[in-house]
């Protein structure tokens, strides 16, 4: 069996995703970083975008990260973030229309969100 | 029918009404008490998370932080003071109330200027009737906090911690809330958020036999803890405002189960007054009947002889 770690995936008013994975690429603020079985304990901030989770039986999971953290020790892979999505939950055609909104509205977080989901939506 | 008779009835009629909206409130509560739980249940794993690694960095990193180091001569102390909207749940608002003033007392008594900041229209009532001074207060969401509204409120408390104590700042971040204990206990509470007390964390993690291991930090420990410690007391704000609104929902069922046996109590009592009101108008009737029917009888006696 290949070596594996578990990884929670919590947003702060619910658990999204957790499970075991082999690889999970996610964006910090000092670029993209991919974190294997193994790797040395480690205390990251991530940037709005997508993290992607190679799980264990081959499948990918993406999803939609709007800041936070991510944390590893001891094989255990945390990723907190104030809102998580997983690209299955996502609603193009809702992100789109908010992204149109935004960019007319001028609003910048917004247009950063809705732009987050199209992205993750788009490595699905 | 008697004046009296009839007054009892209205009385019992008006209690009884009364009764049905307390029973009904009674279980509004109740249903929303599970909610509010399972939301406060939701947001744990975040919290917990969290926690682990403001402690982790705290403790394993020699970093300097304002929010993490004690002033030397703390001038100023920012209290937080959660309350709820809405009343008819007993002594929930004043309880927390209560807390409040001794731990502003207390902080006074140190030495310190507290600056108050306010959620929920019942703390924000007590302390205008007072005139006393709010520096901001938040009303509208203590039934059911989001995640958004806990940022709201934080994003001034960050703000005021960073800010130097000359500007208006404050060293101390505290918070007063009502704990959700379980569904017959409510205790009110009060915890200072910042400066982190690392000893506590790190004991409460050694007691668990957790031993933290040496973090790389990505991109480096001072933009880390920058960048956690805000999200920290967002996310401790946001566990005081779940459990602040269960306890409140805990409260009202409380209040007005107590309401509905009281209701019920004095139903009892009224009707047996009524009853007994009954019992008397009748006796008097039959009394009045049988006095007529003697009287008549000792009349017609008197002329036949």
């Amino acid at each position: 069996m290949a070596a594996e770690l578990h990884v929670e995936l919590v947003a702060a008013d619910r658990s999204v995703w957790s499970g075991e994975a082999t690889l999970v690429v996610a964006r910090t603020t000092s670029g993209d970083i991919g974190v294997m079985p193994g790797h040395q304990p480690l205390l990251g901030v991530l940037e709005s975008g997508p993290v992607t989770i190679r799980t264990t039986d081959g499948g990918t999971v993406v999803a939609a990260v709007h800041g936070g953290f991510l944390s590893f020790a001891d094989n255990k892979l945390s990723l907190l973030a104030e809102i998580a999505e997983l690209a299955d939950e996502i609603d193009t055609q809702r992100a789109e229309l908010a992204l149109e909104r935004a960019k007319s509205d001028d609003d910048a977080a917004a247009e950063r969100r809705a732009d987050v989901r199209l992205r993750a939506v788009a490595v699905r | 029918m008697g004046a009296q008779l009839r007054v009892y009835k209205r009385r019992i009629r008006s209690v009884t009404a009364t009764k049905k909206i307390t029973k009904a409130m009674e279980m509004i509560a109740a249903s929303r008490i599970v909610k509010a739980q399972r939301q406060v249940a939701a947001s744990t794993p975040y919290a917990t998370e969290l926690t682990r690694a403001v402690t982790a960095v705290a403790t394993g990193s020699a970093t300097k932080h304002p929010l993490t180091t004690e002033a030397e001569t703390p001038v100023r102390a920012a209290v937080l003071l959660v309350t709820s909207d809405r009343g008819l749940a007993g002594g929930y608002s004043s309880n927390a109330i209560k807390a409040a003033d001794q731990l502003t007392e207390r902080l006074r008594g140190e030495g310190k200027e507290v600056d108050s900041y306010i959620v929920g229209r019942k703390g924000v009532s007590y302390y205008g009737f007072r005139e006393r001074r709010i520096v901001e207060s938040w009303t509208g969401f203590t039934d059911s906090p989001t995640y958004a509204d806990a940022k709201k409120v934080a994003a001034p408390l960050i703000a005021a911690v960073q800010q130097d104590t000359a500007e208006g700042g404050v060293d101390e971040l505290h918070i007063v809330f009502t704990e959700f204990v379980s569904m017959l206990t409510q205790t009110p509470v009060q915890h200072r958020l910042l400066p982190l007390s690392l000893g506590e964390a790190a004991e409460e993690s050694a007691a668990k036999g957790e031993i933290l291991p040496l973090f790389d930090f990505e991109p480096s420990a001072e933009d880390v803890l920058d960048a956690l410690l805000p999200r920290y007391v967002e996310s401790r704000i946001y566990n005081a405002l779940l459990q602040a609104a269960a306890s409140k929902h805990a409260a009202t069922r409380r209040a007005m189960k107590s309401a509905t046996d009281n209701a019920g109590d004095l139903i009892k009592s009224l009707s047996r007054l009524a009853n007994a009101a009954r019992q008397a108008e009748i006796t008097q009737e039959i009394s009045e009947i049988v006095g007529g029917a003697s009287a008549l009888a000792d009349a017609t006696a008197g002329s036949d002889r």
